[in-house]
């Protein structure tokens, strides 16, 4: 085990350089005028004062200077401050958000942290409940009615099953709206008698004993749950349900009904854990899923997380903010795709013993 | 070729060998892949799957007739006015209506042509942008799947043959190009590259080509390294073939398949991603004849649903259809492919 996971930490500085060079290949694409945006907070409109920026900030230096300088930013010679370097966390400034894109990241960040955490119970432990269900009654009718809704569940586009959503339990019933939080609310969470210890909304609203706070935050995160859980369901019940199904042929399995187990403890006890392995990684791969691939959940239901913001980024072309959402996320991803599979080799017995 | 039988009666000898007849399909594809090729066609699902995309394809192939266009560029979506609220379904075409469709007037005995579906914000028509969208989802499709098979294939294959460093090298670009989330990842190449192309198709499209191949070099590598051990390969080794006709006479035919048939049913999510990438706005123009574009419409319309639902349900549902018939026979293949199915049918 000690050398497989010797080998996966040896894999994270290579992705960590591998993602930094493309997403500094995807910023070439910009001519050096708009690459100036790492650096400065407005770029001047006349030719002079342009000129000056790219010299300063060496923009017209091969690329293997610039992408150095991108890392570790460069020293203003009038002030002796470090200017960018997305080393030190300075990812340059946002046209869209009108600051600096890490203050963006920071804003927004906690709001999507909050719906992840909000949404990884429902969608983890029904679809394992889903695919368990259907590969104990293989073939019979919970079975085909869970392949048929995998395959209607893959096939829903997020935004199509968002919108739906929203026509059906807002436009027409309105129970949950789209967006954060209601307008009274937001003014009682704005207001200086309200403490913000985690930043993350539904918590921060039971510290301060808003009971009616927390309500209202989770309202409006459940069409978002609603619609992340869908579509992981289905992938979820997929794959349990075949490596369950793995798992039940097993001659272990017959074992534990030859000696007379109850037909529960031989699927929970003996046959679910050992078909859990797999589960795992998808579980920890959704879950980093989530938080990465929100953007268009996020979107639909107008919900002011980093997924939402890098999509208006996005669309109003404002590329260094993208770049800078895209270098947050990949970091993240990096790093919790290690934990995931660190933990895979520590639950597995077929690695952890090797 | 024919088979060799002895001369005389041979009603034994057939009965013991069993000399069934091969046909035509199963000896050009041989065994493996034919019986994917009858796994497919046999499974219900996927019947019905390969129906749905027979569909769509006629809607593709027929879209001028069942929708004539208006102008020259048959796919800018035709607009009756320039009103923001949308117009319910069945409203009438007042402003410079298109050319009636030849089924129209003898189903409805009128030359009255409708918004069938309503219009959508800025009164673009959605019956029509839903007609002339599956010609841009089967574009688009093709186009990305065509382009990352290929290239996946390549990347891959080259992996595979010289294996060691370089296939070391490959499969680490491959995991870095796999670390962005691919729809993110796409959102931002097609972001950065849209200034150089201009609103259209291409961003979109080479977004999606840039971040879609590595599924399909990792599988033909698979494939390919575990063809490479077949004996047959040893044998053309032994009698001294020459390696780049080892590789694309014996080794690439026996390995593609698999690769090929996943690639050609990814049409789906390919346009499922396209048209999440253009309901986010990037990509086309605003007009444009694409299924994601009709439904972004309904984006500023989120508290009228109720009214106005018939902007999203229709293209949504002519979305989800096509998604679901790629993944029907999908679905199907998963099932034929499954090493552990293999030898039943």
């Amino acid at each position: 085990m000690t050398t497989y996971i010797i080998r996966r930490l040896l894999l994270v500085p290579v992705l960590l350089v591998g993602v930094t060079v493309l997403i500094f290949g995807m910023l070439q694409f910009l001519s050096p005028v708009e690459r100036s945006a790492l650096y400065v907070r407005d770029i001047p409109k006349n030719d002079k004062a342009i000129d000056g920026i790219i010299k300063k900030y060496g923009l017209d230096k091969p690329v293997y200077v610039q992408y150095w300088r991108w890392l570790v930013g460069t020293t203003d010679q009038l002030t002796g401050e470090r200017v960018g370097g997305i080393l030190f966390g300075d990812f340059g400034y946002s046209r869209v958000g009108s600051q600096p894109v890490a203050d963006l990241i920071r804003a927004r960040f906690p709001n999507t942290l909050d719906l992840t955490i909000w949404a990884v119970a429902p969608v983890i432990l029904v679809g394992i409940w889903l695919g368990v269900q259907a590969a104990v009654h293989h073939n019979g009718f919970i079975d085909q009615a869970a392949r048929v809704f995998s395959i209607v569940g893959t096939s829903f586009p997020t935004f199509v099953f968002g919108l739906l959503m929203l026509l059906l339990f807002y436009a027409i019933v309105q129970w949950f709206p789209p967006g954060r939080l209601s307008q009274w609310a937001n003014a009682v969470v704005t207001s200086d008698s309200f403490r913000s210890y985690t930043n993350l909304l539904t918590f921060d609203a039971l510290l301060n004993g808003r009971i009616d706070i927390f309500w209202d935050a989770l309202k409006h995160m459940i069409l978002p749950i609603l619609t992340l859980s869908y579509l992981s369901w289905a992938t979820f019940l997929r794959v349990t349900r075949s490596s369950m199904l793995e798992v039940l042929r097993q001659e272990y399995v017959t074992t534990a009904r030859a000696k007379g187990l109850p037909e529960r403890d031989v699927i929970f006890k003996h046959a679910q854990p050992n078909a859990m392995i797999s589960v795992v990684t998808l579980a920890g791969f959704t879950v980093v899923g989530l938080m990465g691939g929100v953007v268009i959940t996020e979107t639909v239901f107008d919900f002011p997380g980093i997924g939402k913001a890098a999509a208006e980024a996005a669309a109003a072309l404002d590329v260094v903010t993208v770049l800078g959402f895209a270098l947050f996320n990949g970091v993240i991803l990096i790093v919790a795709n290690l934990v995931v599979d660190v933990i895979y080799a520590v639950i597995d017995p077929r690695v952890r013993l090797s | 070729m024919t088979a060799h039988i002895p001369a005389g009666d041979n009603t034994l000898l057939a009965d013991a060998v069993s000399m069934r007849k091969i046909a035509w399909l199963e000896r050009t594809l041989g065994p493996e892949n034919y019986r994917i090729v009858q796994g497919l066609s046999k499974t219900p699902a996927s019947i019905a799957g390969f129906i749905l995309i027979a569909l769509f394809v006629l809607v593709a192939v027929f879209a001028p007739l069942i929708a004539p266009p208006a102008t020259n560029d048959p796919y800018k979506i035709p607009r009756d006015g320039f009103k923001a609220q949308p117009q319910p379904m069945g409203s009438e075409w007042r402003v410079r209506p298109p050319p009636l469709p030849f089924w129209w007037k003898p189903i409805m005995k009128t030359d009255q042509w409708v918004h069938i579906f309503g219009t959508a914000q800025g009164q673009y028509d959605v019956f029509y942008g839903i007609i002339w969208g599956t010609r841009t989802a089967f574009k688009t499709g093709l186009v990305v799947v065509i382009a990352t098979f290929l290239i996946g294939v390549v990347i891959g294959s080259i992996s595979a043959y010289y294996g060691g460093l370089v296939d070391n090298i490959i499969m680490r670009i491959v995991d870095i190009f796999l670390t962005l989330p691919f729809i993110l990842a796409a959102l931002i190449l097609a972001a950065v590259i849209t200034p150089r192309f201009g609103r259209s198709l291409m961003p979109a499209i080479l977004a999606l080509i840039t971040f879609g191949w590595m599924t399909y070099a990792r599988v033909i590598r698979g494939d390919i390294l575990s063809t490479k051990e077949r004996d047959y390969v040893m044998a053309a080794r032994v009698i001294g073939v020459k390696d780049s006709r080892i590789l694309f006479r014996h080794i690439l035919p026996n390995a593609i398949f698999p690769t090929l048939v996943l690639a050609s049913l990814a049409i789906g999510d390919v346009v499922l991603s396209f048209a999440a990438l253009s309901f986010l706005g990037i990509g086309t123009d605003i007009g444009y004849a694409d299924w994601g574009q009709v439904l972004s419409f309904a984006r500023n319309w989120i508290i009228s649903l109720d009214e106005y639902w018939y902007i999203i349900v229709w293209p949504g549902l002519t979305l989800v259809l096509f998604v679901m018939g790629w993944n029907l026979v999908g679905d199907a293949l998963r099932d034929v492919l499954d090493p552990r199915m293999r030898g039943k049918t």
